[in-house]
């Protein structure tokens, strides 16, 4: 039904804002599009509070708007059209699966720049940015592999995209490392936000004897679930979800698109802006993490930002070899560390992780 | 793979409760349907009374009076409807959908202060004796009151339904609102409970969700269960048991596929080269359902002993 109501709110937008030719004075016009509502307190939350933070720099020298719960695929190509034709000069589109859109309605708008979150696909006017969530992955593996009791972790996965799989196996390596027994149940929901899902995934891989889960879904759900259980931790997922497991969370790799925000923002009222691939880690403030509970050892709690600092500082990348693929094929030679390319369409588990990734 | 993980117990426990918001929105929408009504808001009452109940239940510390709200909350926007289907003779599958719209809209705002905010706990009934059973007391007696409420639901609506003058009426109402009106049955009042009846189950349905199934408020929390409950309905043929069949079966899924890939299941089927995949499991109930329409519209005799003949038509009193 969010399909409808998109619809309805596309079109109050387009003609709230109309389509009036820009003068010389006009604020610049700033468009979002989310693939859930902003108060999943996850990740369009996450790309909201970018937004404010336009806002809150820019003043009235900026407006902007966004539209909410816009499902991937034809639904959203619409939405960024009615965007575009509403007058908004710059347009950020927040979620993997809207990139096909994206070029399309660049191609009909290309005095219109468009940025695209997660994607690969650029053209003149569509620039693409992310974040190295697997560094974040990195540290939450190895706090995990440290202090699982049942060496079973549990992990939400929202579509088998390389940017998943990518985090899985980053968090996989950093639990073995630290301790070979470790084990990955991983549950596919097929959706980025559905809180009742994510919370039966939750509860199920709780009962299958996980003690510590992650997720690469949106909502605060699986949050809220590991709360209720004694012992069970959980790592909070693009946002500092502190508020739905005060117990629970032992930390939160927050997405913080800020800075790059207002950086794209500032370039397009230079007149400056270029079609440019940003792939942010720790080093740029991309990657932040949420304060470690108390809960973890000492011992582990240094262990972790120990590599946290050691990834800001380049001296560590989380795949370093050596390293086989899944099959037992060697992937990475012994130092070998993965080129951008391999692990931007990375499609194949690490060895040691068990299961077959969805087709 | 590793099916030994897998907990029958906790499986079939995780099954009832994933069914029952859908169960309460189901039954609901099977009175109003028997009455001739088709509301497709069934979603957008859902999520008015997640939202109700939750807050409700934050600000008087008490699941019940949340579930209570929730239920008033889900009759009370279900009156709009009513009024403009019943009185205005609105067109039903339009104001249906415009229900749905608004009510999600409607329960973002009401709940911007409930994010981030933990319900009161549920307590779960404990049953002397039959709750320390070993299996069966695990199975059967260790839930909260409402999932029990909510199959006490489905018997009441098939009683009321079949052994009631009154359910006779309703069901009277739904075959050919014409006769009924000329034999003196106040249709329009009749469907206004019906509605309203509809309204309070999904409102249950909805407050559930918030209150014992995640437990938490998020927009859009309802991702889509109001739509699920309407297709059960259609699964179910419009009686009230197969409701409860229904519901078990679509919540039973996906508990069921998660399962499944949790303990490794679906993989090692794929690495025997079957492709299995979790989504052929969420499909089936939907694929049934098709084939239930289809079914319906290819044998009108058989289908007309349980589809109201009268569903989604407006009635006038002069016609």
């Amino acid at each position: 039904m969010i399909t409808l109501r998109d619809m309805v709110a596309a079109s109050a937008l387009a003609l709230g804002l109309g389509t009036g030719a820009m003068a010389q004075d006009d604020p610049l016009k700033v468009g979002f599009i989310y693939v859930g509502p902003v108060g999943d307190f996850g990740w369009s939350y996450q790309h909201d509070q970018g937004r404010l933070a336009i806002e809150a720099t820019y003043g009235d020298a900026v407006e902007t708007t966004f539209v909410e719960s816009v499902p991937e695929g034809a639904d959203a190509e619409r939405v960024l059209r009615q965007l575009a034709q509403a007058g908004n000069d710059l347009i950020f589109a927040t979620s993997f699966g809207y990139m096909s859109q994206v070029i399309n309605v660049a191609q009909q708008f290309p005095d219109v720049h468009f940025e695209h979150a997660t994607g690969y696909q650029r053209a003149e006017n569509v620039a693409t940015y992310s974040s190295r969530f697997y560094e974040g992955r990195h540290v939450i593996g190895l706090i995990a592999g440290e202090m699982t009791e049942s060496n079973v972790i549990g992990y939400i996965g929202s579509y088998p995209i390389p940017e998943v799989i990518r985090g899985i196996n980053a968090a996989y390596l950093a639990a073995k490392s630290v301790n070979p027994d470790v084990e990955f149940r991983i549950v596919w929901t097929n959706t980025w936000f559905d809180p009742a899902l994510e919370a039966d995934a939750a509860s199920t891989l709780i009962e299958q004897g996980a003690d510590i889960l992650m997720q690469h879904t949106d909502s605060t759900a699986p949050m809220t679930i590991a709360e209720e259980e004694e012992g069970v931790f959980a790592f909070g997922q693009a946002s500092d979800m502190i508020n739905f497991g005060p117990d629970a969370q032992l930390t939160a790799i927050i997405d913080e698109w800020t800075p790059y925000y207002i950086q794209r923002v500032q370039d397009v009222l230079d007149d400056n802006w270029e079609t440019t691939d940003t792939w942010g880690g720790i080093d740029t403030g991309m990657v932040a993490f949420a304060g470690m509970s108390e809960t973890i050892p000492e011992e582990t709690r240094e262990k972790a930002i120990a590599a946290a600092a050691a990834i800001e500082a380049g001296t560590l990348h989380p795949f370093t070899g050596p390293v086989n693929r899944q099959d037992g094929t060697p992937w990475l030679a012994e130092g070998e560390v993965a080129d951008d390319g391999t692990l931007l369409g990375m499609n194949f588990y690490v060895e040691g992780i068990e299961g077959v990734i969805p087709q | 793979m590793d099916l030994s993980t897998i907990d029958p117990v906790a499986l079939f426990a995780g099954l009832v409760v994933a069914a029952t918001p859908l169960l309460f929105a189901a039954i609901g929408e099977l009175v109003v349907e028997k009455s001739g009504v088709l509301n497709l808001g069934v979603e957008g009452m859902m999520i008015i009374g997640a939202v109700c109940g939750f807050a409700a239940a934050s600000n008087s510390g008490s699941p019940v009076v949340g579930f209570l709200a929730g239920a008033a909350g889900g009759a009370a926007i279900s009156m709009i409807f009513a009024v403009l289907v019943l009185v205005f003779l609105s067109n039903q599958v339009a104001t249906g959908l415009a229900l749905t719209l608004f009510g999600l809209g409607l329960a973002a705002l009401i709940g911007q202060p409930y994010t981030g905010i933990k319900p009161p706990d549920f307590e779960e009934v404990h049953v002397p004796v039959l709750s320390d059973l070993p299996v069966l007391g695990e199975l059967f007696f260790q839930y909260d009151l409402v999932l029990y409420f909510g199959v006490a639901v489905v018997a009441l609506v098939w009683l009321f339904l079949n052994r009631t003058r009154a359910g006779l009426v309703l069901r009277a109402v739904g075959e050919n609102h014409d006769a009924a009106h000329s034999l003196g049955y106040p249709v329009v009042l009749i469907r206004f409970a019906a509605i309203g009846f509809g309204g309070a189950c999904a409102g249950l349905g909805g407050a559930y969700l918030s209150l014992v199934r995640v437990p938490q408020w998020t927009e859009g929390m309802t991702a889509g269960a109001g739509w699920i409950a309407l297709a059960i309905v259609v699964f179910a043929t419009w009686k009230p048991w197969r409701v409860l069949l229904g519901a078990w079966l679509f919540g039973g899924v996906t508990i069921l596929q998660l399962n499944l890939q949790a303990s490794g299941f679906l993989s090692w089927l794929q690495s025997l080269g079957i492709p299995a995949q979790a989504q052929y499991l969420s499909m089936a109930p939907y694929l049934v359902t098709i084939l239930v329409l289809v079914l319906i519209s290819a044998d009108r005799t058989r289908a007309r002993l349980n589809a109201p003949a009268c569903l989604g038509r407006a009635f006038t009193a002069a016609g």
